[in-house]
């Protein structure tokens, strides 16, 4: 794939948001908050960083495999999914509705590509993740492994036990990134299960841990995906903590767990699209 | 007084070994069979795999969650993982990682669960595990397996390695009778008739078919006639062969090292209620938790020996 400018890249930004917005709309149902504020970073893996192929192999072999763990925001995976090739942008309009592909959360249902595991049920995609890097360890493919979670789903013991594993095996293939918005979906992460100091915790674990701090600049998270790559080979699993604000985009959605998982009415997706310039033509 | 058995043995061991050579076995054959354990490969016979093949093989410590999520990212590889760790805490403590990364997502992972049952024995009931098969088989996609000794588990370890999916295999502890041959063809889903009878069916799985074998030849002594059929596949069930059976018998006993609730025996009652109702005695642990004990005191005072199934077998004749 041809790289892109950032002003192309921030375009598509801008769509998936749109993306994002109509489809939980549509069925008054699903989680806009988190996508909303991943949206820089799904752009800059699929459009920059992941060296992938849209004619989708289950096995991922000499590709970069990216894996979704926190589920929920299936949203706006499948529309970068969708607008990096992998299906038609049309599909968008099934998300969550009979008969679809687009499951509300993510799933091999059909063999939707893009899509290895399922995953939804929260703490289970770091595992899924080492055990696909070995996999490529054992088939000498140096290709890399992604992984996104969430903070909130870092609760999950599971997490931990992965965490241990990585630095136990030295998986130095895979970069992991936690969508650190402080919010889940009963309140702020501070009020409900404190994650006190995360890159320590990382550490003390024996990863290599790097910090994004501007999470929605797109500049920031390229260069911040760029540094976790030349990190990885080195004997360490890579942890890139991306600071995010859940919402990102809309005036009145962002900052506050209030969006996790409530759709938009009609009134205020006409407000929300009213922020977001329409760049590759609405699905 | 000795027993005229249909089968017989000259040398006992545990089926676990069974998995074990079956393992070693399938990892010579296909370079990528790979192996996972939670801190218990002495107790699973993994050690000799190990030892042959470390790059091939993942110590996962006490972390089954984990390692059951790590067994599905490899076979997305292309791998074929074998987890290994006892019953309870393949299955019970892992139930969602198996239903979405595993079952739900379609992957060809292979379960393989030691220590099942009673017949664990001194470890009490945290371990013994009785509800296994019952929560594997409700899972979509997912292949159950419960063979009856040492040949049989090794035949079917080296059947699931080339059976592309999803796999519930569970063993034991104890040493048992070796009563079937070494060089069986082990097909999934197949039932064995193992003894031709008129009168009454059995049907057992696991540890349960040499009982079913030893209640034959005392029910011949009182001049009735059983049909023993190993039913080493619980998924997919082999009802064609418990139709057909059932039709010649007209009455049935199941015998399992398991909760009666939702095990083999309330698959086979499915099967006979929806297409030939008639009578079926259950043999298999009565809605209660184990204890310690050695194997054959559990199997007695829990009602699972060759003496419940004959006693279940006249009931079930009573009934037709």
């Amino acid at each position: 794939m041809e790289k892109q400018s950032i002003e192309q890249l921030q375009k598509i930004c801008t769509q998936l948001r749109r993306d994002v917005l109509r489809m939980v709309h549509a069925v008054q149902s699903g989680h806009p908050g988190a996508p909303l504020g991943c949206a820089e970073f799904f752009v800059a893996l699929y459009f920059d960083q992941l060296r992938h192929n849209p004619d989708f192999k289950m096995d991922g072999k000499g590709e970069d495999i990216f894996f979704l763990s926190n589920g929920h925001l299936s949203a706006g995976w499948y529309s970068v999914l969708a607008r990096s090739g992998y299906f038609p942008v049309e599909e968008l309009k099934t998300f969550r509705k009979i008969n679809s592909r687009l499951q509300g959360h993510p799933a091999t249902h059909e063999h939707l590509p893009g899509i290895r595991v399922a995953s939804g049920s929260l703490g289970q995609g770091l595992s899924v993740a080492l055990g696909a890097a070995q996999s490529k360890k054992l088939e000498k493919d140096d290709h890399l492994i992604y992984i996104l979670m969430g903070d909130g789903e870092l609760q999950e013991g599971q997490v931990w036990e992965a965490a241990m594993y990585a630095a136990h095996f030295g998986v130095d293939n895979l970069i992991a990134t936690v969508d650190y918005n402080g919010q889940q979906i009963d309140g702020p992460t501070t009020e409900v299960m404190d994650l006190k100091n995360l890159k320590a915790k990382w550490e003390a674990f024996g990863w290599e841990v790097i910090e994004t701090k501007k999470g929605n600049d797109l500049k920031s998270v390229l260069e911040g995906l760029e540094k976790a790559k030349s990190l990885t080979g080195k004997g360490k699993p890579v942890m890139n903590l991306l600071y995010t604000e859940m919402g990102y985009g809309v005036d009145f959605m962002v900052g506050t767990h209030k969006w996790h998982g409530s759709p938009p009415s009609d009134e205020q997706l006409a407000n929300a699209l009213g922020q977001l310039e329409e760049t590759l033509g609405d699905y | 007084m000795s027993l005229d058995l249909k089968f017989t043995y000259t040398e006992k061991k545990d089926t676990r070994s069974g998995f074990g050579d079956g393992f070693l076995e399938a990892g010579r054959k296909n370079p990528n069979v790979v192996g996972l354990c939670a801190d218990l490969i002495g107790s699973l016979k993994m050690g000799a795999f190990q030892k042959e093949f470390p790059e091939r093989f993942f110590q996962t410590g006490i972390a089954e969650a984990n390692m059951i999520g790590i067994s599905a990212g490899l076979a997305i590889g292309g791998k074929i993982p074998f987890a290994g760790t006892f019953a309870n805490f393949a299955t019970g403590r892992v139930y969602d990682q198996i239903r979405q990364s595993v079952a739900y997502s379609n992957k060809n992972v292979k379960i393989c669960a030691s220590h099942a049952g009673l017949t664990l024995g001194e470890d009490g009931a945290t371990h013994q595990i009785l509800e296994d098969l019952g929560m594997m088989k409700m899972l979509p996609h997912m292949t159950v397996i419960n063979p009856c000794d040492y040949n049989q588990t090794k035949a079917a370890t080296l059947a699931i390695a080339e059976y592309e999916g999803p796999v519930y295999l569970r063993f034991g502890r104890p040493s048992w009778p070796i009563f079937t041959p070494a060089d069986q063809k082990f097909e999934i889903g197949k039932a064995w008739k193992m003894i031709d009878g008129k009168d009454v069916s059995i049907f057992a799985t696991g540890h349960m078919v040499w009982e079913a074998n030893v209640a034959e030849a005392m029910l011949r002594e009182e001049g009735i006639s059983a049909e023993v059929i190993n039913i080493h596949t619980i998924k997919p069930l082999d009802e064609e062969a418990i139709l057909e059976s059932v039709k010649k018998t007209g009455c049935a006993v199941s015998a399992e090292e398991h909760q009666i609730n939702g095990g083999l025996g309330d698959a086979i009652a499915q099967t006979l209620a929806r297409n030939n109702p008639a009578p079926l005695e259950y043999v298999g642990v009565n809605d209660s938790f184990g204890e310690s004990g050695t194997p054959t005191a559990l199997l007695e005072k829990y009602g699972l020996n060759a003496a419940n199934i004959v006693k279940a077998a006249k009931k079930a004749l009573s009934r037709k």
